[in-house]
């Protein structure tokens, strides 16, 4: 007979530049795995009450996402579960393949920004101690995020200092939708302890705080929450630079994450003029916006936008910094950026390496 | 340009899709309705790998508040962002007239003929009771 049999892989392996990815969303197997670090009080609440979001909506997002669990439907892990929620299977499809040698766990759906607040408290405690046990112990390419109650920024506090002497926690988390704009004095305990520590306080798009989720009100589309993001990120970063915070807190760094960038140098043009025009009203500013934005924000990559011609997003990304840029996947969330495609530009080999990795070793602590 | 055996007919049936290697280009295979299609099982926006993708219907609206759904089972939504394409030909309907995904045509053989050859399999026994799927590259 005339058949060759062949023993093709499917998969050609492949050496890629190594990488930071600062947005990996680590799931749970199942609820029960927060247990050995929840007191019986809390997991008695959970089971009776549940967790209430702040929001009018009482389950679930307020806004279904387009794929399950938001996520992609390649990333289901062979022994099932959610997307994200096994080690192995994110090792490889994504560690390996991409490179991934320094990845940024950022756990959303944890209990940050629930009503409950002291329900928040010990939710975030979990996290972040299943974070070690289920993930840095298990793999020293992935650096943990301070998961913190933000309502109470206190706690926040105390939270994040529990963990200044350990390396496996590189960043604070908060999210972009709280009860008040981020630069609000409530929250400054949260900038002053990151700040001691050393660590960036990373702001991850998502949160229900309350307000509706955007400034004209409740959209009817999935889509306008997906976009709005970068409304929600422009709202609280104007809050932190206009309150003082940069002024005050000169050594804090922020990461915005996951609400676009492209549309930051308009931004931060539109502050300075304005405020250059209303100085008087925020004299504890010493510096102009964009001088604070500069020197203390920097931006995750995904979802990087996607203009026509490519070059234009150079531009944009050359007006904010080539070197304030880390590049991120989002992985395992459904509006993933793949390193080997999202940015399909001729680049120098330096902002290359700064982009995909230089960057997140200048910004995180003790991983360069 | 030769042809290649890549399955057995009866492993697809109606409504599902396996993925395959021709000369090491990763290809999905799709049934619809009995006809064979295939697919690169890269996204032409990112690399996302279409065999993996939800297959669905198209759903048009010709004006506001006006809706049509078409193509039921003949759409395949990219795992990773939903890009949506037109399985039998690869069109995209974001923006169809710049993004195609790569299409292959697949023919049904005869294990018989088959057997004749020349045909080079990727690690399928052939039969001459069964039916072949076939990829000409």
């Amino acid at each position: 007979m005339n058949v060759q049999l062949r023993d093709t892989p499917l998969v050609q392996a492949t050496s890629k530049i190594a990488i930071a990815d600062g947005d990996i969303h680590p799931a749970r197997f199942k609820a029960s795995e927060f247990d050995p670090w929840l007191d019986q009080k809390w997991r008695d609440r959970i089971a009776q009450f549940g967790t209430r979001q702040r929001q009018p909506w009482q389950s679930g997002p307020a806004y279904p996402k387009s794929q399950p669990n938001a996520s992609r439907r390649d990333a289901v892990p062979p022994e099932g579960g959610k997307q994200g929620s096994s080690l192995a299977f994110m090792q490889q499809q994504h560690l390996d393949p991409n490179n991934v040698v320094l990845g940024i766990l950022n756990p959303l759906g944890s209990g940050q920004g629930i009503q409950d607040v002291d329900l928040s408290i010990a939710l975030c405690h979990a996290t972040n101690e299943w974070q070690i046990a289920k993930w840095t112990s298990q793999d020293k390419r992935l650096k943990a995020s301070v998961v913190v109650a933000y309502e109470d920024p206190i706690a926040s506090a105390a939270e994040i200092r529990r963990y200044a002497d350990n390396p496996d926690f590189v960043q604070v988390l908060l999210l972009s939708r709280t009860s008040e704009p981020l630069g609000s004095r409530k929250y400054w305990p949260i900038y002053e302890a990151a700040a001691e520590v050393g660590m960036p306080v990373g702001i991850h798009a998502f949160g229900y705080g309350g307000n509706p989720m955007t400034p004209s009100g409740y959209p009817s589309y999935y889509i306008e929450e997906m976009v709005g993001h970068s409304q929600a990120q422009q709202s609280l970063l104007n809050s932190l630079v206009v309150e003082g915070v940069f002024a005050r807190f000169p050594t804090l760094k922020t990461v915005m994450i996951e609400g676009g960038s492209a549309w930051a140098p308009a931004l931060a043009w539109r502050l300075d003029a304005a405020w250059k025009r209303l100085r008087a009203e925020t004299p504890h500013l010493a510096r102009l916006p964009s001088e604070y934005i500069r020197d203390h924000v920097w931006w995750t990559t995904q979802p990087l936008e996607e203009p026509e011609p490519r070059s234009h997003i150079a531009d944009a990304i050359g007006w904010t910094g080539w070197d304030k840029f880390i590049f991120a996947t989002d992985y395992p969330h459904w509006d993933y950026d793949d390193p080997a495609t999202s940015l399909p530009l001729k680049i120098s080999e330096s902002q290359r390496h700064d982009y995909f990795i230089g960057n997140a070793q200048r910004v995180y602590r003790g991983v360069a | 340009m030769s042809r290649h055996v890549v399955a057995a007919a009866s492993e697809i049936a109606p409504g599902e899709r396996k993925l395959v290697s021709v000369r090491g280009r990763p290809i999905a295979i799709f049934n619809l309705d009995g006809e064979f299609y295939g697919m690169l099982n890269r996204c032409p926006h990112q690399g996302g790998p279409m065999c993996e993708g939800k297959i669905t219907g198209l759903v048009t609206a010709p004006e506001p508040g006006k809706y049509d759904y078409s193509h039921a089972g003949a759409i395949v939504r990219c795992p990773w962002h939903g890009w949506e394409f037109n399985i039998r030909t690869g069109q995209s309907y974001c923006e169809p007239e710049r993004f195609k995904t790569r299409t292959y045509p697949v023919e049904v053989a005869d294990g018989a003929a088959v057997v004749e050859g020349p045909y080079v399999a990727e690690r399928i026994a052939v039969s001459v009771e069964e039916r072949y799927l076939v990829v000409d590259l």
